[in-house]
């Protein structure tokens, strides 16, 4: 140690003389995180990379892996007869929820957005279903949907999940219920960061109610409605517990999502972990795609 | 009087959203044909649920265990990274906090299926413990993002003052920062307990043995009941059980509820 400061150049020394305190500090440092390092490797590092060779391998639930066998599991993926109808609803499923809960929800925040006792009121029920576990509320509609129990036999409906057409709509209205309020929520916080001042300055200018709306409070809330739209979407894509417990994927697989896909490749009938790896490699790709797509798209509209 | 329309429509939402659980609880104790309450009104359908194979004792103690170690797990494992985050400089800090937070992006699917097989030769299949490690995986994004920001809205010197006084570190964050960061952590630990309590596929992938099943996987095995013919009492009851908590603990602890929703804005 000594050695080196001699012989090095006397700019030297300062950078290279640090170390006690700030090592000590690096030492206690990591000594906290080891926790997290831990975890973060054994529970997600090891996994994503043992899903990566999974993909790639014949690997059977009970029989474990029989060796590399690729492309074998991304080709039957892709050609199993269920693949695209599933991407097909998946992406329907995915467009009719964003869109109705980002339009229900701006309508909710805007109305609830006061703050008088009515509207706290107002937002805790509308909140209440947040709290619910999705598979709760799954089964909660499942019950609410049946003939034998159901208490909505006033609007006529003869069967809530027996077309396609009703399950996917049945669906849908189980999961507005469930995330309205959440989506409200994260509106509403940035509804209320809008100042006052803006709105006075629009009034002056005779702005009407409609043009502040279109002009002031849209813009304004641009990347809450984007985070809210990507939350949305991503959690639409990865559809599961709602389809699992109300349809099972039924009437006639037509409600089946690409993750019930990949469970059912995995656990249910095929047992093939190599065969669900590559469903799941494939999910992972599309999403880290879109993500990024819309990352960029909203970074190209800020700029 | 000008805005009674408003009252009306707002107080019907109100309703509509209220319904739902409203009906769930009064159907679960009305009498029903083809439940265990066929006549008049009482608590028969939860007798069911009580009966049903192992019994709900074991099933709900499975939720307790399972949400109790996966809160314990998220408390200690995010109080110490979000300190480390916080308040040391150490080589690749920014590179594990990037990759704790690249857990969102990566599906709950796509890491069940290998999680499954290195559960099984870590020899913690069908285990309440590897599924609470799980979840505590799944929870660390939001609690180290949570932990990290609730530390370093401690004033600095707070924390000096207590090294200045011969503390160690250790006990500069038992003394004086525990008690700042006391908020932080209830969020965090009201998260932990919620995600843990309703998660259905976790458990539905890693646990195959029908007595180690947490409450709402047992309620969705229990609608497969007696011949097919499906006992929606004890399912409406089964819905209580699993829902009470929630709300109750949401009505309780609303501040840290929106609290924890205003920091999700954030992560984005």
């Amino acid at each position: 140690m000594t050695a080196t400061l001699q012989e090095s150049p006397p700019a030297k020394p300062g950078a290279a003389h640090v170390p006690p305190r700030r090592r000590r500090q690096a030492l206690t440092g990591w000594a906290y995180a080891s926790p997290t390092a831990l975890f973060v490797l054994i529970f997600f590092a090891i996994p994503v990379l043992l899903v990566g060779q999974m993909s790639v391998s014949d690997w059977g639930l009970f029989a474990g892996n029989r060796g590399v066998n690729a492309p074998e599991n991304f080709v039957d993926a892709v050609d199993q007869r269920l693949f695209w109808p599933a991407v097909g609803f998946t992406v329907k499923y995915t467009v009719i929820t964003t869109v109705l809960l980002i339009a229900l929800a701006l309508g909710l925040a805007l109305l609830v957005q006061e703050s008088t006792r009515w509207s706290a009121f107002l937002r805790t029920a509308i909140l209440v279903p947040s709290a619910l576990g999705l598979a709760s509320a799954s089964l909660l509609f499942y019950a609410l949907y049946s003939p034998q129990s159901t208490p909505l036999g006033f609007l006529g409906v003869e069967s809530f999940l027996g077309t396609p057409t009703r399950a996917l709509w049945s669906t849908v209205a189980l999961i507005v219920w469930r995330f309205a309020g959440f989506y409200m929520l994260l509106l509403l916080v940035a509804l209320q960061g809008i100042s006052a001042d803006v709105y006075e300055a629009a009034e002056m200018d005779g702005a009407g109610r409609w043009r502040t709306f279109l002009s002031i409070t849209l813009p304004l809330l641009r990347s809450s409605l984007a985070l809210c739209t990507i939350l949305c979407v991503t959690g639409s894509l990865l559809a599961f517990d709602q389809f699992y417990i109300l349809t099972k994927g039924g009437p006639d697989n037509s409600t089946v999502t690409i993750v019930q896909l990949i469970y059912n490749a995995a656990f249910a009938g095929a047992n093939n972990l190599g065969l669900a790896a590559a469903l799941s490699i494939i999910v992972l790709a599309a999403l880290l795609v879109l993500n990024i797509g819309q990352f960029r798209w909203l970074r190209g509209k800020e700029n | 009087m000008r805005r009674m329309p408003y009252y009306v429509f707002t107080g019907s939402l109100a309703l509509l959203f209220l319904f739902p659980l409203a009906w769930a609880g009064v159907a679960s104790v009305s009498p029903q044909g083809g439940t265990a309450q066929t006549g008049g009104w009482g608590f028969a359908n939860y007798g069911t649920l009580a009966d049903y194979q192992a019994g709900i004792w074991v099933y709900l103690m499975n939720s307790v265990v399972v949400s109790g170690l996966t809160v314990l797990f998220t408390l200690t494992v995010s109080l110490l990274g979000g300190y480390a985050f916080a308040r040391f400089r150490f080589p690749g800090k920014n590179l594990l906090f990037l990759v704790t937070l690249a857990i969102l992006m990566v599906p709950y699917a796509t890491l069940l299926i290998p999680l499954y097989v290195l559960l099984n030769r870590m020899g913690l299949q069908n285990s309440l413990v590897g599924l609470a490690l799980v979840l505590t995986m799944f929870q660390l994004p939001f609690a180290t993002f949570m932990m990290r920001i609730s530390f370093e809205a401690v004033p600095a010197e707070l924390e000096e003052a207590a090294l200045v006084d011969g503390c160690g570190s250790v006990r500069a964050l038992v003394d004086v920062m525990l008690p700042a960061v006391r908020p932080g952590l209830v969020t965090v630990g009201l998260f932990a307990f919620l995600a843990a309590w309703n998660d259905f596929i976790t458990p539905l992938v890693l646990i195959s043995d029908a007595d180690k099943a947490p409450l709402p996987l047992a309620v969705a095995n229990l609608r497969q009941q007696v011949m097919g013919i499906i006992d929606y009492g004890a399912t409406e009851a089964g819905v209580v059980v699993l829902a009470l908590p929630c709300v109750v603990l949401f009505l309780a602890l609303q501040r840290q509820y929106i609290r924890g929703f205003m920091s999700g804005a954030l992560k984005g």
